[in-house]
């Protein structure tokens, strides 16, 4: 059974519909008694890093957290915002702690002038669209999805200084290298929407309920 | 980089896809969840729903046609169309919804753009501006389904609503509405030049090389068409073939 985190601050729905696509029993709570029954883990997540920092830090779901999986190596899937709260710390709206499961910090990309094809441009931010997934033979499900397939990014921070061992896939938005899948022991991030990236996103959450750590 | 998008637009009423010339003149064109599905296998980039319905109990409705096509279709969804209180975005965000549209409602209380991206993130708050020509050569951004002239600047409206939090503007041009002649390109550009967030083109498309031409001309991030698609004129694989062949990064 995969426990979806219900914090208040994510498209529940959407990700619990696509386990029930993909056959993965799941369920969505905030309680962390029926939470404990589960055999892997989704934190999906939308809005802001403080407000879920606030949020997981007064509701105790963060130290519950970080003990399921530190302690109980249960498989965690954070997914946009909720691979960002994976990270040591946030700098969006102020400076937070995150769930520190990997090396990293979540930082503001800027509206930066690039040139794209001999045009300069500012590069619009947020990211919202489908971009190029780069992947390499260090991404476990390489050759059994599309090479290079696109996916759905919705997102205006990203992860830097992240331990290169943890990247398995990335994207490259203007001058942004945006890490976009990371993985480290039992510990699992997608920058972008799995939920909401077509089949190649689909395979990915069904890679992650039924292989990863498995 | 990002692909451009073809986004195919769906306007509800009372649960039913419906589809409206220049604003009026409606029909009925079929299920949302059917013709979601239809574009999801066409590879549609995301599927912009309007609620066109003016009553509370449509808008419930509206949940519920969400939730459904969330349940079988995993591409980005939108909603908008009569949205004007936190409540209603959180209802939709929570029941499928990626995203929001916000128009009417965000003129009369700008605000309510900068307290929906503190909740949720700008990425997920799209304003709408129905914009129209004046004789004066501006446009005015219309309200109320484009039945009143709020006199606002469309371009400074732009402006203003990202610097508020919108992270991306759904522009339909109202003369070119319906009109099947192409997308309105000097106020797309207009626009796209002024803001630092993703354009959607909307409004005029009626045939294939509209939607190369909106992109090679750098005037929107995304393209958006309902009765093309609708009535089964063109599919959205053909425009994506079509923007292929041509050198527009599509997925």
């Amino acid at each position: 059974m995969i426990g979806i985190i219900d914090y208040g601050m994510g498209n529940l729905h959407s990700v619990a519909s696509a386990c029930a696509y993909l056959n993965l029993p799941a369920l969505i709570s905030s309680d962390p008694n029926e939470l404990a029954q589960c055999d892997k883990l989704i934190l999906p997540g939308v809005g802001a890093f403080g407000d879920m920092e606030k949020i997981l830090r007064e509701t105790g779901l963060g130290t519950w957290l970080k003990n399921q999986v530190r302690t109980n190596k249960i498989p965690l899937l954070g997914i946009c915002l909720g691979m960002q709260a994976l990270f040591e710390k946030s700098y969006e709206f102020g400076e937070y702690e995150g769930l520190g499961f990997l090396e990293g910090e979540v930082t503001c990309m800027e509206p930066v002038r690039f040139h794209d094809q001999e045009k300069e441009i500012v590069l619009p931010v947020p990211q919202i669209g489908w971009n190029k997934l780069h992947t390499s033979t260090s991404f476990p499900i390489y050759g059994t999805i599309e090479a290079d397939p696109y996916v759905y990014f919705d997102h205006s921070y990203l992860a830097a200084k992240w331990n290169p061992a943890d990247l398995v896939a990335y994207a490259q938005y203007g001058p942004y290298t945006v890490p976009a899948v990371v993985m480290k022991e039992n510990v699992m991030g997608c920058q972008f929407h799995p939920e909401k990236s077509g089949v190649t996103g689909l395979r990915i959450l069904e890679w992650f309920g039924k292989e990863f750590c498995s | 980089m990002l692909t451009k998008r073809i986004i195919p637009c769906l306007d509800v009423r009372d649960g039913k896809v419906v589809k409206g010339v220049h604003f009026v003149g409606i029909q009925e064109v079929g299920d949302p969840v059917e013709l979601a599905k239809k574009y999801n296998d066409q590879r549609a980039d995301e599927l912009v729903f309007l609620d066109i319905t003016a009553t509370w109990q449509g808008r419930k409705t509206m949940v519920d046609v969400v939730r459904k096509v969330a349940e079988q279709v995993f591409i980005p969804l939108t909603v908008g169309g009569g949205i004007s209180s936190i409540e209603q975005i959180r209802d939709l965000l929570s029941n499928g919804a990626d995203k929001i549209s916000l128009n009417s409602a965000a003129l009369d209380n700008p605000d309510l753009i900068t307290q929906a991206a503190k909740a949720y993130g700008s990425s997920c708050v799209v304003l709408a501006i129905d914009a129209k020509r004046m004789p004066d050569g501006s446009w005015h951004c219309f309200k109320a389904g484009g039945r009143v002239d709020t006199g606002k600047d469309a371009i400074e409206w732009a402006k203003e609503g990202t610097r508020l939090g919108a992270g991306e503007i759904l522009l339909t041009s109202m003369d070119a509405d319906g009109t099947k002649q192409g997308f309105d390109l000097d106020l797309c550009k207009a626009i796209k030049n002024e803001v630092h967030v993703p354009v959607i083109a909307s409004g005029g498309c009626g045939k294939l090389e509209d939607f190369a031409e909106v992109f090679e001309q750098d005037a929107a991030d995304a393209a958006l068409a309902a009765s093309l698609f609708h009535y089964d004129e063109l599919s959205v694989m053909d425009v994506k073939e079509d923007l292929k062949k041509k050198g527009v990064e599509v997925r």
